[in-house]
């Protein structure tokens, strides 16, 4: 009885996430080297890097998509599956076939089936906390409408609210913000600074330097091993962002770390004030 | 889990039914008429053909199930590969006894048809072929084995030989009370295991990798998956044939999936096609005697699909021609209420009856045709003839006016497109003699939100680019 509190206690102060030394490898060929990570709670972070850095690679790792060659990762100070009904997930939208014989209730009733478990079928419960988790993401006028009818924003948010409806504590988004227009875009970041206020944590992939200093409060800068990692406006500056690039830094890139960092400049001016 | 129980008990029930057939031989069929044949088929007095169609009905519904879910994950060779991989094992279930037990024949098919996917699955992740390439070889490799190993068992003088050519083509006459029982009790493992993990079935074939997030036994459902088909195929050869049992897998389900967006309504629709075509086949098969089953089978399901191509009612041909007419035709109308508007316009709204003749003149048309466009519109109830009192022969005289219904869609219809026309000047940088053809078209599919919305983008302008007044809700009322 008592073992068992204390056991509880100490995964409820366990960080969400916390990766020591992982090395991942597809076919012997290294994706990932030597990662450490700790994440804490109620954060939002950015992972960020040039193509082929392995930012999908490493979120896979952690949902235990892949095999790992050496390292370990603990979710909220467990392994994976002992975690699963912990984290949600969102997928990137081209990994699914949207030609499927489903309809957007359907895709978010999926959120709910983790804490189902076998043989059960989702309650009247669960489709109203689908549907409630569809208005979250503004699509409920389109629950019954097929997934190939809807445009890609939309299919996002509801890949989203599918990731809500599993009432999970740590979030895995993997690039939601491609291929979306701006108001869902806006949309997105909504529900994700919701997310936070709740004390969820959230590990955001992310493409868009221009955007990133805004939406983040931790950024991972990863090019095959961690470049640098920790608060935003710590990490995100040039010669980091040079070092994870290796020089193929674009000027627009360049013009938006220059705002970048003029705003953090203003924060601490107006802190200091 | 209480609704899932119901449907167990049902399905027992269900299957109970193939234990009432008895065994039967070809040879049983007599030489008889046609009508005949039917009138014997329908009262399913002979034994020979309740065993035929329960077989054929539990084939189709166990392979349209199955098979829904190879369309669904792009797997459709798959069930080819399959299919055609077990024939080595058939020869080699003979071998065992020099007989068509059932039993042995069902194991043999089994284990090459594991192994064939196994081998499928094995080129795939040792070299860098893809899957259908590593698919194509193993169906042939397999396939060419198999017809070696019968060829071989057929010349041999061994006394039950002549069953083995059935697996080519398959015939339904030939099951016998053995292959009804094993195809009862696959049917019956399908229904149970799709029933309670349905919603496991759903998720890996729709998203694997949030499958496995869920903390989803992925592969081993993905085995289970494949356990199932790979039964399903072996238990479908003696009446199907192993050259088309494939079909029988794809077009129920494919067809099905032309008719419904819910996975769900797809595995009924799948089962039920796939039962239709199995009784199309086993009858058909039934009435020429010596003919083989499976093609009647797969002739009834690809005639299902071509229904469901032609005349379903959302991806259907047919409903979409209709549909494309309906709306050219509602086009046409628009245009002459436009025209008629432009008169009125031309006239400074003094005027609002309109002969014919203007009318053709104005829409640059034969009086003819403009005529056939009027008598649209009075059947529609957005015009009137004013000149009755002449009779109601039609001239370029021929006087009309708008009713009331008539008249606003006419200015809703130039609203739009001198909107449309402003909104691409202004808030889409367009030149203004860039801007009329696009508004011809796009004038036509204008919603009352985006007619609202653009008003308001544009601050309820009044006048379009070229300085024409833009008919607004007030002016409208006249």
């Amino acid at each position: 009885m008592q073992s068992s509190s204390t056991k509880q206690a100490s995964s409820k102060s366990a960080a969400p996430l916390e990766v020591h030394d992982l090395t991942v490898a597809y076919t012997k060929r290294p994706v990932l080297y030597g990662i450490d990570l700790k994440i804490p709670k109620g954060s939002i972070v950015g992972v960020i890097g040039p193509n082929g850095a392995g930012k999908s690679t490493l979120i896979k790792a952690i949902m235990g998509l892949l095999p790992v060659s050496s390292g370990w990762i603990k979710v909220f100070g467990k392994p994976f599956k002992q975690a699963v009904t912990r984290i949600g997930y969102v997928p990137q939208r081209e990994s699914v076939d949207w030609d499927f014989p489903v309809n957007a209730l359907d895709v978010v009733l999926m959120g709910r089936y983790g804490r189902l478990g076998p043989f059960k079928r989702p309650s009247k419960a669960d489709k109203e906390i689908a549907m409630s988790c569809l208005e979250k993401v503004k699509m409920t006028s389109y629950a019954t409408r097929q997934i190939s009818n809807l445009s890609g924003g939309q299919q996002q948010r509801v890949f989203l609210a599918r990731a809500l409806a599993q009432e999970s504590d740590l979030y895995l988004m993997d690039e939601p913000f491609v291929g979306v227009d701006a108001t869902t875009e806006a949309a997105i970041i909504e529900i994700l600074r919701d997310l936070q206020a709740q004390g969820k944590t959230l590990i955001v992939v992310h493409h868009d330097l221009t955007t990133a200093p805004d939406y983040f409060d931790r950024i991972l800068l990863l090019n095959m091993r961690v470049v640098a990692y920790g608060k935003t406006e710590d990490v995100f500056t040039f010669e980091n962002l040079q070092n994870a690039y290796g020089g193929r830094l674009s000027i627009l890139s360049e013009v938006a770390l220059s705002r970048a960092r003029k705003k953090f400049d203003g924060d601490t001016r107006d802190n200091v004030g | 889990m209480n609704r899932t129980g119901k449907q167990i008990l049902f399905t027992l029930a269900l299957l109970a039914l193939p234990f009432l057939a008895h065994a039967a031989k070809i040879g049983e069929i007599s030489e008889t008429s046609w009508t005949e044949q039917a009138i014997d088929f329908f009262t399913f007095q002979q034994p020979i053909v309740r065993t035929a169609l329960i077989g054929t009905l539990l084939i189709g519904f166990c392979c349209g199930i199955l098979g829904s879910f190879l369309v669904v994950r792009k797997l459709s060779l798959l069930g080819d590969t399959l299919s055609h991989a077990v024939l080595p094992g058939v020869a080699m279930g003979f071998l065992w006894n020099a007989s068509k037990d059932p039993w042995a024949i069902f194991v043999g098919a089994t284990a090459a048809g594991i192994l064939g996917v196994a081998l499928v699955g094995w080129i795939k992740q040792t070299t860098h072929l893809k899957e259908d390439s590593a698919m194509g070889m193993v169906l042939a490799g397999f396939y060419g084995v198999g017809i070696c190993m019968t060829t071989v068992i057929q010349n041999l003088a061994m006394g039950n030989k002549s069953g083995l050519d059935k697996f080519f083509f398959g015939q339904a006459a030939a099951l016998s009370s053995g292959d009804i029982q094993l195809l009862g009790i696959i049917s019956l493992i399908t229904v149970v295991v799709i029933l309670l993990f349905y919603k496991e079935f759903l998720v890996i074939s729709f998203d694997t990798g949030f499958a496995q997030a869920l903390g989803m036994p992925v592969k081993i459902l993905h085995y289970a998956l494949m356990a199932l088909l790979t039964f399903a195929v072996v238990v479908s050869l003696q009446a199907v044939g192993v050259v088309l049992v494939s079909a029988l897998l794809i077009t129920p389900a494919a067809a099905a999936f032309l008719l419904t967006d819910r996975m769900h309504w797809m595995l009924v629709l799948a089962a039920v096609f796939g039962m239709l075509s199995g009784a199309i086949g086993a009858f058909v098969s039934y009435l020429s005697n010596n003919l083989p089953t499976g093609p009647f089978i797969v002739l009834g399901a690809t005639s299902i699909f071509l229904l469901a191509l032609l005349f379903g009612p959302r991806h259907g041909l047919l409903p979409k021609i209709l549909r494309r007419r309906k709306q050219r035709k509602r086009i046409a109308l628009e245009n002459t209420l436009k025209a008629v508007f432009h008169l009125n316009e031309n006239s400074q709204f003094t005027k609002r009856a309109f002969e014919a003749g203007k009318l053709a003149t104005e829409r640059n048309a034969s009086l003819h045709e403009t005529e056939a466009e009027i008598q649209n519109l009075v059947k529609a109830g957005m015009a009137l003839r004013l000149d009755t009192a002449n009779g109601t022969k039609m001239s370029g005289k021929a006087q009309f006016e708008l009713t009331k219904p008539g008249w606003y869609r006419a200015c809703e219809i130039v609203r739009n497109h001198r909107l449309w026309e402003l909104y691409l000047t202004n808030a889409a940088q367009y030149q203004t003699d860039h801007v009329h053809d696009d508004a011809e078209d796009t004038e036509h599919h204008l919603g009352e939100d985006i007619v609202l919305r653009i008003e308001a983008r544009l601050k309820n302008p009044i006048h379009d680019p070229h300085g024409k007044l833009i008919p607004n809700r007030d002016a409208i009322k006249l």
